[in-house]
């Protein structure tokens, strides 16, 4: 049947008209990235960023740059899965980084071996009754601390309704505040075997793509990821509809807090270490990575793939200058553009719908 | 005609001073199809936001399938029955087709509480049953309705309603900001519910579509019913007269 002659009456429909999925396009950027690095460094320093270069090795890509791209995006990646589901729901959330913080703190007290080298630990935090305990203990109160935090941003935020940026902007602050008075601003260190293999290798990059796959099915087969989307798109619409719309967003802020601080227990394992500066800005690279990834600020738009292709553009960039030497200052001069660059091609796409 | 659907008595909406509607008596029978008309402003939607409870009345009786009601909001009134196209749409402009048809009301494959799994694939084939029966046509269900054309978006809205009515639809402008395409498109689903003997209340400044459509005219003029007319029994000229306030100063029951 023509495209054209469809629908009653001469209403037609154009079909051509179906948008290529968006995350095609990031896809795209990124490859273009890759292959941008791949010439700049083989015409400037004579060297391959992608490909193995080095003879006594049999290889055709160059595997450590690769898992370096991964591994050091993998825990804001973590993040990042939350903050895509917030930002779909029309929402943002600025108390990632700090929420990191200050479970980190939390969790890596619980997970405190008793003698290190034979003398008791000089970082402790509590007695002797609450050292070596079993690794489950630092993860479920971690999680605890996620969860705290999300639902009072939740809460805030359906009940009360201020805007989610004043709400998970003060829980930032306080949380923030929180990870400094724990310790006093000591760092706490010396965690258990058990807790630091949580961390340890490549667990992060296992943690964070299995997160996204989990959550890129939860946000497409179910009656939850559908109603983020409805949400985003059309609050009033939704609640008209039946949505229990202050419900679901406590669960997301929740969702997304337990998200962060799932990344706190991995950070804090993997650097055998927890300190009250953690995750500063760790929110603004989680927000960037979704927003590079498509999610669109305004909600109801983008996806966990999406934000998964995003935080792989941003380990990219940062691994690029660091294999052009350019200097680190240049690393966030270049983030910020190309968040400012994202957020500008969010609203040209949308400014060239309504215009049909 | 059968037993009836919906009555009203006495209904009365006042916003402060400002009488909106006064003492509306109104009747709807099994199967029936009545057009609300009347100038801006004389009590039109104010009447059908009474009986879906967007707002709250100020006094009077709705009965709505035989017994007395006091819907807390227009999602019992939904649950209750009473399907409402409203003149702002309630759609989700970046979801598909058959998400917005069930926004709300989702088939489940598996219950896991907010986690539980859709059942897609039934959705669709619902989408596409409900499509067919109000003769909607729209080529590609699976796209974001963002896309769509206006007309096409109020046919969904109305194939929302059209597919879920079991006890009465309302419609409240629906064709009024729509081409002359997409208005025939939805007079079609209208007359579809005729067929199915679903009753419906439709509110229109289009007296053509209402003679075209509709049992019997109700006409509101400063908040009160003046007329009620079966179709059969006046015309055009006799409805602008009650519209206009050349005839029936004094109230009527509809």
């Amino acid at each position: 049947m023509a495209q054209s002659a469809q629908g009653l009456g001469g209403l037609t429909y154009d079909a051509s008209k179906k948008a290529r999925p968006p995350e095609l396009n990031v896809f795209l950027a990124l490859v273009l990235i890759v292959a941008a690095f791949e010439a700049i460094g083989r015409l400037l320093i004579g060297d391959s960023f992608l490909f193995n270069t080095r003879d006594n090795v049999d290889t055709l890509f160059n595997q450590q740059r690769l898992q370096i791209i991964i591994l050091q995006v993998a825990i804001v990646g973590i993040i990042a899965i939350g903050v895509t589901q917030v930002i779909i729901t029309g929402g943002i959330d600025l108390s990632s980084g700090s929420v990191v913080g200050a479970t980190a703190m939390v969790a890596m007290s619980f997970a405190q071996t008793a003698l290190v080298n034979g003398q008791p630990n000089p970082k402790a935090i509590f007695g002797p009754g609450f050292m070596d305990l079993p690794v489950i203990v630092p993860v479920v109160v971690g999680l605890a601390c996620g969860l705290v935090a999300g639902l009072v941003n939740g809460a805030l935020i359906a009940y009360t309704r201020i805007p989610p940026f004043i709400a998970t902007l003060g829980m930032m602050v306080f949380a923030r505040g929180f990870s400094r008075w724990w310790s006093n601003g000591n760092p706490i260190s010396f965690p258990t075997e058990s807790y630091a293999a949580i961390g340890r290798g490549m667990m992060p990059v296992v943690i964070f793509v299995a997160l996204a796959v989990l959550f890129h099915c939860v946000m497409t087969y179910t009656r939850y990821g559908k109603h983020c989307y409805a949400i985003g798109s059309n609050e009033a619409a939704a609640r008209m509809s039946g949505i229990d719309v202050t419900h679901h967003k406590v669960l997301v802020y929740t969702l997304a807090a337990m998200l962060a601080a799932l990344a706190a227990i991995v950070l804090s394992s993997k650097n055998l270490t927890a300190q009250a500066g953690m995750g500063v800005m760790y929110e603004l690279d989680a927000i960037a990575m979704a927003v590079i990834g498509g999610v669109s600020l305004s909600g109801g738009r983008g996806s966990i793939l999406g934000t998964v292709l995003g935080a792989l553009i941003f380990g990219v960039i940062i691994s690029g200058f660091t294999f052009l030497k350019l200097d680190a200052y240049y690393q966030e001069m270049v983030k910020g553009v190309i968040i400012v660059a994202a957020v500008v091609l969010d609203q040209w796409r949308q400014r060239s719908r309504l215009q049909g | 005609m059968g037993d009836i659907v919906l009555e009203t008595r006495g209904l009365t909406k006042h916003y402060g001073g400002v009488h909106a509607l006064e003492e509306a008596n109104f009747t709807l029978h099994a199967g029936e199809h009545v057009a609300v008309v009347g100038d801006n402003g004389a009590g039109k939607s104010t009447f059908v936001r009474q009986v879906t409870a967007v707002e709250q009345r100020t006094a009077g009786q709705i009965l709505f399938d035989g017994r007395e009601v006091h819907f807390a909001g227009p999602l019992e009134a939904r649950e209750a029955g009473i399907e409402t196209v409203f003149q702002t749409l309630a759609l989700a402009d970046d979801l598909d087709v058959p998400s917005n048809l069930f926004l709300g009301r989702e088939i489940l494959k598996l219950r896991l509480g907010p986690f539980s799994i859709l059942d897609r694939r039934a959705m669709r084939a619902r989408t596409l049953e409900a499509l067919a029966t109000t003769a909607v046509k729209i080529p590609s269900v699976d796209n974001p309705i963002r896309n769509m054309s206006g007309g096409q978006r109020q046919c969904v809205a109305i194939a929302r309603t059209a597919a879920f009515a079991s006890k009465l639809v309302i419609m409240d402008e629906p064709t009024a900001a729509l081409g002359v395409q997409e208005t025939a498109q939805v007079e079609q689903i209208i007359r579809g519910l005729k067929a199915r003997g679903v009753p419906l209340i439709l509110i229109s400044h289009n007296l053509r579509q209402v003679f075209d459509l509709v049992d019997r005219i109700v006409v509101f003029r400063r908040g009160r019913i003046v007329a009620s007319l079966r179709r059969d029994e006046t015309d055009g000229n006799d409805i602008v007269s009650y519209i206009t306030g050349v005839k029936g100063t004094e109230g009527a029951h509809a």
